[in-house]
């Protein structure tokens, strides 16, 4: 079985073919460099993306704190992970990559912010 | 009249690093003038990643990204920088007039950088037929509503136009627990980056409309429902089928263009058709020492580019206050 995947990486976007025999990957061509071997071989075995959203800041500089999860999330557990970054309130300094939020459902992932939040 | 060597209008990734890169070209006294309180412009509101892969070689989130440049331009003293001054007057000369809270100054540059970004077009420029109900926004006001604001503009979502901020935005709103009915595009393909239509579009199952485009939008006081017209072949084709799509919020992200109506007013000579300067280098204007860098002069997929260009325009301003280059 042969499956095309475009890679997200970079902005170039490679179409990347692999070859699936016996459900393994037997063979993988078309990307321009290494990132695009590691995200196909995700892609087929688990498939998993970075989320970006806010949370809430009360009394601070800002209303909401942009924040990422480190590390990525199995595509499946998205909105699981929506639904808990939603809970989330921050009421202290934050500077970019701290944690807001940690291990989160079990899943390993933290959520960091990436803006700094300056108490009023 | 207080007279500076350098100013630089606009406090975004294109103004930061003219402004540093004028610095480390010997210039020692700039001014930054931001409308906004913060520096970092339209990154501020783009929290998904994708910046600085090219410029860094690190996947970062807009407020990552412009954070770099404002660590750095805060650590040199010859920059001064000040937010809430909002410029509202450019002559010739070069002299600047901007508002800040209670007062209005006057400022000559001897050289000057606009560094004012786009704007968005708007319905109007599209011409679609119907009514003028709430729930019509453009992509990037959406975004500053949900992302800065904590707003979300509606339900259910129907975005005109396949651009990255239409996809970034589908994917934002579907992550807030709308629903995005359609993407309609009028060309074949998408206009946004594949990877958005990778991770925004085919990772949500948003159904995305090819040679389509909105015939009418319905509504009285909101937007209940657009019509939407299949192309034959695409723009200027006949209609070969409609369509009825019920949603409550109509996204507009059919393009952006160069913010320069401060330049125009000034004499220099901008391009009808994309609003950019009139010029044959990159950030050069009509207007000797009056350049243009980042999303002013033209418009810019990419925020790393916009950071690379703009260095050529803080050189550029050097070079027209005759200092020399270092080395
Ligand atoms: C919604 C959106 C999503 C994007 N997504 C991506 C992406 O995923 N990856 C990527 O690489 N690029 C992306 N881009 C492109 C990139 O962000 C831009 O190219 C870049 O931000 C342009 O920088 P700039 O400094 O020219 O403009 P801006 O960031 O718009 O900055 C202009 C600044 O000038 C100020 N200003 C304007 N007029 C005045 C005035 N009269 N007086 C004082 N100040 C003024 C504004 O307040 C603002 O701070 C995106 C762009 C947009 C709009």
């Amino acid at each position: 079985m042969k499956k095309k995947i475009t890679c997200i990486e970079c902005p170039v976007g490679c179409s990347i073919l692999v070859d699936i025999e016996d459900s393994k990957i037997a063979k993988i061509s078309g990307e321009k460099c290494p990132k695009g071997e590691k995200y196909a071989i995700s892609e087929i075995e688990n498939p998993v993306r970075e989320v970006t959203s806010t949370v809430r800041g009360e009394g601070l500089s800002l209303k909401l704190v942009p924040v990422r999860t480190r590390g990525a999330v199995p595509k499946g557990r998205i909105m699981d992970v929506m639904e808990e970054i939603r809970k989330i309130k921050v009421t202290k300094d934050l500077k970019i990559g701290e944690k807001v939020s940690e291990d989160l459902l079990g899943l390993g992932i933290d959520i960091i912010a990436t803006r700094k939040a300056d108490k009023k | 009249m207080n007279e500076r060597d350098l100013v630089i209008v606009g406090g975004g990734p294109a103004g930061m690093a003219a402004a540093i890169s004028a610095y480390e070209n010997g210039i020692r006294d700039i001014l930054v003038l931001e409308r906004d309180q913060f520096l970092g412009g339209i990154l501020n509101q783009c929290i998904h990643t994708g910046f600085g892969l090219e410029y860094f070689d690190e996947v970062l989130t807009g407020p990552e990204y412009a954070d770099r440049f404002e660590k750095k331009i805060r650590g040199i003293s010859g920059i001064e920088i000040r937010l809430r001054s909002f410029v509202v007057d450019l002559t010739e000369n070069k002299v600047i007039t901007y508002l800040m809270p209670g007062k209005i100054e006057t400022v000559k540059a001897r050289a000057l950088i606009m560094a004012t970004g786009c704007r968005e077009k708007t319905r109007e420029m599209v011409h679609i037929a119907g009514t003028r109900p709430a729930g019509i926004f453009s992509a990037g006001l959406a975004q500053k509503l949900i992302n800065i604001e904590g707003l979300l503009p509606g339900k259910e979502i129907v975005i005109v136009g396949s651009g990255d901020i239409g996809l970034i935005m589908a994917r934002r709103f579907i992550l807030e627990g709308a629903k995005v009915k359609a993407v309609i595009e009028v060309q074949n393909e998408s206009r946004g980056l594949l990877r958005n239509m990778i991770q925004c579009i085919e990772d949500f199952e948003v159904p995305i409309y090819f040679r389509h485009k909105v015939s009418k939008i319905i509504g009285r006081d909101r937007v209940e429902k657009v019509e939407i017209a299949e192309l034959d072949g695409g723009p200027g084709g006949k209609i070969i089928s409609k369509k009825v799509i019920e949603c409550d919020t109509v996204l507009m992200s059919v393009g952006l263009i160069p913010e320069n109506e401060l330049i125009e007013m000034a004499g220099v000579r901008l391009d009808k058709n994309t609003n950019s300067p009139i010029s044959d280098e990159t950030n050069k204007t009509s207007i000797p020492g009056l350049f243009v860098c980042g999303n002013a002069f033209k418009v810019y997929d990419i925020v790393d580019t916009v950071s690379k260009d703009s260095v050529e325009a803080g050189r550029m301003a050097a070079k027209h206050l005759g200092i020399k280059d270092e080395g």
